[in-house]
């Protein structure tokens, strides 16, 4: 027997052959999903990595202080132990130490040589401290230490570092304002392909209805082809833009911003839920541009 | 099975349907006739709902129209076997899978057996394979027979389904309405060819309804 002609089992298959094949078109779903992965795994990179920074930063230079004691030269010991007297009873201090003059020395080297004669220049005397968590109470401990040691004053870095964790923070917010404008921008396109594709075969959508083709069996041949266009153009540009972030130079100790671009440990997981969102959006906006146009035909 | 009250249907300019009222029984085989532009393929949309009317009720299988979601008209169309005058295939599938079409989209399976066998009454059995732009006018006309007949429909709505073809070929898809209908199936062709009627008269009880001046009537026994 030679009829019918042999057919593929699933019926979701078949729902798949009722659309005549789209020809080079529908290449342009795929390349379209796969471009937009791949941008999205650089604008994913540059958010992780600016929240690293920002994190980094902030606690970096959050968790110490510097207490800077510039006093006439008798006063210099007595406002020191004044300082470390008003540490010792702060509470959210975690350890504190005055500096030495062979580490006072070492910080100056640099800027004046190795033959500074530290002991007869009206150097500031440093106390470094380090905060516990929770931390202390900036504002109080300035007010006692104005009154100890009136030559004091606390440098707890907020001036540096709030800018920084500001512009962080400002970069991790662009990031995530791309991902969701390429996340909008691949709906509008899949959107427009998919209605392009409905109004095409729109001859195909009137013979099927006529024959009682639900709207549902209708919507789900375009829908999976849509989908699956998606999640193979995804997958494709997403796995490109990991290989791409993977082959940017290592951070070194020197390195900056730029070279820390990049994901570390679980952050790798991230793009990999590319392709199944790409698909996702596909598969919302497909549906909704063909129950728009079913709609308007009987 | 499909009944009209008092149904009108207007486009944007005139009406083009006024007060039309009558039922198709079960059984019955009718014929629809009158100049073309009468309305003869409005009347027919409105029977299998492609159509809604602009007032009037149509009920289809005991169920108003106006009452029916879309999945409802799906449903009712599998019920409804539709021979359209332009046939309506897709053309890239051959014409095996055109006729199994109605029982893809419902996610059935066709049986083999059967569709060899309409596939033979039809006369299209070495074309299996064809794809629908290869097939002549007549055989495209057959081909849309079989396909609405597959699912054993209650109901056979055929819009100048020898609008395209020959005489002889005419009188051959004339025969298979006819033994549709002898098999049970309620019969409504539209047509203009009045010659057609004349020979179905000869064979069988067929009434012909006639368009004129908007409205639908019963002709007499005389055409």
């Amino acid at each position: 027997m030679r009829l019918p002609k042999a057919k593929p089992a699933s019926p979701a298959t078949r729902a798949l052959q009722v659309v005549p094949p789209s020809g080079p078109t529908g290449w342009l779903t795929t390349f379209t999903a796969g471009a937009m992965a791949f941008l999205c795994v650089f604008a994913l990179a540059l958010s992780l990595a600016s929240g690293r920074l920002a994190d980094r930063w902030s606690e970096a230079l959050a968790r110490t202080a510097t207490i800077r004691l510039s006093a006439p030269v008798e006063q210099v010991q007595i406002q020191t132990d004044a300082i470390l007297a008003v540490l010792a009873t702060t509470p959210g201090v975690a350890s504190f130490r005055a500096l030495d003059e062979a580490e006072t020395r070492a910080l100056l080297e640099p800027w004046f040589g190795p033959d500074l004669p530290v002991e007869a220049l009206p150097i500031p005397r440093l106390v470094e401290l380090v905060e516990a968590d929770p931390g202390y109470d900036a504002q109080g401990l300035r007010q006692r230490l104005a009154a100890e040691a009136p030559g004091a004053t606390l440098d707890d870095h907020t001036r540096w570092r709030r800018p920084l964790a500001e512009a962080a923070a400002r970069l991790r917010l662009l990031g995530v304002l791309s991902i969701a404008l390429i996340g909008a921008a691949m709906a509008a396109m899949i959107t427009l392909a998919a209605r392009a594709a409905l109004a095409t075969n729109a001859g195909v959508i009137r013979v099927l209805r006529l024959v009682g083709a639900k709207d549902s069996y209708i919507a789900r041949a375009f829908v999976r082809r849509f989908t699956l266009r998606a999640l193979g153009g995804a997958g494709v540009g997403a796995a490109a833009g990991m290989a791409g972030v993977a082959a940017l130079p290592a951070t070194d100790a020197a390195g900056g911003f730029l070279t820390g671009l990049g994901f570390t440990g679980t952050g790798w997981l991230w793009p990999l839920a590319l392709p199944p969102l790409a698909a996702l959006v596909a598969f919302l906006a497909t549906r909704r541009a063909a129950f728009q146009k079913l709609r308007e035909l009987t | 099975m499909i009944a009209f009250e008092n149904v009108a249907y207007s486009y944007g300019g005139g009406e083009l349907l006024t007060d039309v009222s009558l039922r198709l029984a079960p059984g019955s085989f009718h014929f629809l006739t009158g100049p073309s532009g009468a309305g003869k393929s409005t009347f027919l949309k409105l029977a299998y709902a492609e159509l809604k009317p602009t007032s009037g009720r149509v009920t289809l299988f005991d169920r108003e129209l106006a009452s029916l979601t879309r999945d409802d008209v799906a449903r009712s169309r599998r019920r409804i076997g539709i021979v359209h005058q332009d046939c309506k295939f897709l053309d890239h599938m051959t014409l095996a899978a055109n006729m199994a079409l109605p029982f893809t989209v419902s996610d059935r399976e066709s049986d083999p057996q059967d569709m060899d066998d309409l596939l033979s009454w039809v006369g299209l059995k070495h074309l299996a394979d064809a794809l629908p732009p290869q097939l002549s006018g007549g055989e495209r006309q057959r081909a849309a027979l079989a396909r609405a007949v597959i699912v054993d429909p209650d109901v056979i709505l055929a819009d100048e389904p020898t609008g395209n073809v020959d005489w002889e070929m005419s009188l051959r898809i004339l025969t298979l309405l006819v033994e549709l209908n002898r098999m049970g199936k309620t019969i409504l062709v539209a047509t203009h060819d009045l010659n057609l009627i004349r020979q179905a008269k000869a064979q069988i009880q067929a009434r012909v309804l006639r368009i004129a001046g908007h409205r639908v009537q019963l002709a007499g026994a005389d055409l």
